[in-house]
């Protein structure tokens, strides 16, 4: 009853204006939302689908996912019997942390440009992030595309640039894209340092881990314009669980809760698509076509927190063999076991809530991170921290005063 | 980086494979196009862009939306720098927004 009231409020709440001082902060307002009386509407199908006896745990598999769930506090308006499990999904966090050293290591000659994205600059390696690198001396540049690395190689001819390639089926083709380019423009002191990884198999990986207890999938958004609805069948089929692809937006989300649960609720298993209007249930065929073009499945791969998964990453074939910067450089293979103190691979497969591993909040806060999950907006710890553990912090002082 | 940043397709590039300029609030910048090759966008089509490239076309309201979506995640100022620097650009003198 008490939420009832609430969500009305927060309907009425949407009729006025927000103003604009508030609008930076990290509380949420109503008005953000799209269709306030259709969010409604949901969180009621939400509460009368939900069996009081079950407890549900549902996974959202993207990072994009988890941070519009802790944004918009969508914990407050599900039912405390559904659950949202943060998955593998962000790939500055599963990345582990010896693929860095061994990029910064090969960057370490200083004729080589090291270039990423901005997301990657603060992810600390063995010895410092990328920023600290560049601080000591290393040529390291945020790039927003592939294909600006492409034109940093074009614009220093005699230097040599690297491009650190992370990121799942959304970012790999357009890596893919460039190594092409780079291959028809005969563009030679380019290469890819490639960490490009596929969310199915980081899936099973979970779905094998004896420890986990899944009811169903939000399956990721952008990733599916890629691959498309039917590499997640054999979820539905093998495995029993639903997977509904989602939006982004509040209602994206929730309209999503409701379709798996109609699903749960009804004892079926399948494959939906709630996000239609960008998702094509097939996927992108000339993506396909020029990831199948550059890449080829690595045997196996290190996820961070997960261990090793067979076929789980993108390598540079044969043809692209020139840009590659594995078999271009010499790669020291290192390999650095996470801070025993830190307890990532349990929050990554959804074992602890990020508020429960014994350095949230103390030793790794997302100024200072010592996990993955902490550096990237995308990562559950740094979600969490920024919307839940800070409001928690205002309210206490609050309280005392 | 998950999150796809919305645009309007303002030109076709010619003389460049796959190119075009769009407007992304104000700001004009060079996305690639190769990953549309199958539909193609046309000049005033909307699409969601993701570091760079064009990954698929989307309806203006939709656009909207997305950009509603980016301002409530607090990412409007990370997506404009992104877009500010994607150094597609041969042309430096029409950086900045256009009025």
């Amino acid at each position: 009853m008490a939420w009832k009231t609430m969500s009305v409020m927060r309907v009425r709440f949407n009729e006025g204006k927000v103003p604009r001082q508030m609008e930076r902060s990290n509380m949420r307002y109503v008005d953000e939302f799209r269709d306030p009386e259709l969010i409604t509407k949901a969180s009621e199908e939400i509460r009368r689908l939900a069996d009081p006896a079950r407890h549900y745990r549902i996974m959202e598999v993207c990072g994009g996912h988890t941070h519009a769930i802790y944004r918009f506090g969508l914990k407050d308006i599900l039912p405390s019997n559904i659950e949202l499990i943060h998955g593998p999904g962000c790939p500055v966090c599963v990345l582990p942390m010896g693929r860095i050293d061994d990029g910064l290591a090969i960057a370490g000659d200083r004729n080589i440009i090291f270039a990423a994205f901005g997301d990657m600059m603060r992810v600390p390696g063995a010895h410092g992030s990328p920023f600290e690198h560049k601080a000591r001396g290393a040529d390291v540049r945020i790039v927003y595309s592939p294909a600006d690395a492409l034109e940093l190689a074009k614009k220093y001819p005699e230097r040599e640039v690297m491009f650190f390639a992370i990121g799942f089926e959304t970012t790999a083709p357009s890596t893919a894209l460039t190594l092409m380019s780079a291959k028809a423009q005969g563009i030679r002191n380019f290469s890819v340092f490639c960490n490009h990884v596929t969310i199915v198999p980081a899936i099973r990986a979970i779905l094998d881990s004896p420890d986990m207890r899944l009811d169903g999938f939000i399956g990721p958004g952008h990733v599916s314009t890629v691959i498309g609805c039917r590499p997640y069948e054999w979820i539905a089929r093998n495995e029993g669980k639903p997977v509904v692809t989602s939006g982004f937006e509040p209602l994206d989300l929730l309209q999503s809760i409701v379709m798996l649960l109609r699903q749960l609720h009804a004892g079926e298993a399948r494959v939906e698509n709630q996000y239609k209007r960008v998702v094509p249930w097939e996927g992108n065929r000339a993506a396909l076509k020029v990831m199948a073009e550059v890449f080829e499945l690595r045997p196996y791969f290190e996820w961070r927190g997960l261990g090793f998964i067979s076929q789980s990453a993108l390598r540079i074939g044969d043809k692209y063999a020139m840009w590659d910067a594995e078999q271009r450089y010499a790669v020291p293979d290192t390999r650095v076991a996470d801070p025993k103190s830190a307890q990532c691979g349990e929050v990554l497969k959804g074992v602890l809530k990020p508020a429960q591993c014994k350095l949230f909040g103390k030793e790794c806060t997302p100024e200072h991170p010592i996990g993955a999950l902490m550096v990237s907006s995308e990562g559950s710890c740094a979600a969490y921290y920024n919307y839940e553990y800070r409001k928690s912090l205002v309210t206490r002082i609050a309280s005392v005063a | 980086m998950c999150l796809a940043i919305p645009g309007k397709i303002v030109e076709l590039v010619a003389g460049q494979n796959l190119v075009g300029t769009v407007e992304v609030t104000g700001v004009r910048r060079k996305v690639q196009l190769g990953l549309l090759e199958d539909d193609m966008p046309k000049v005033g089509d909307w699409i969601l862009i993701h570091v760079g490239f064009a990954m698929s076309k989307i309806s203006e309201q939709d656009a909207m939306e997305q950009m509603r979506l980016l301002r409530a995640l607090g990412e409007t100022e990370q997506a404009m720098e992104e877009i500010r620097g994607y150094g597609l650009e041969d042309d430096v003198g029409h950086e900045g927004p256009i009025q």
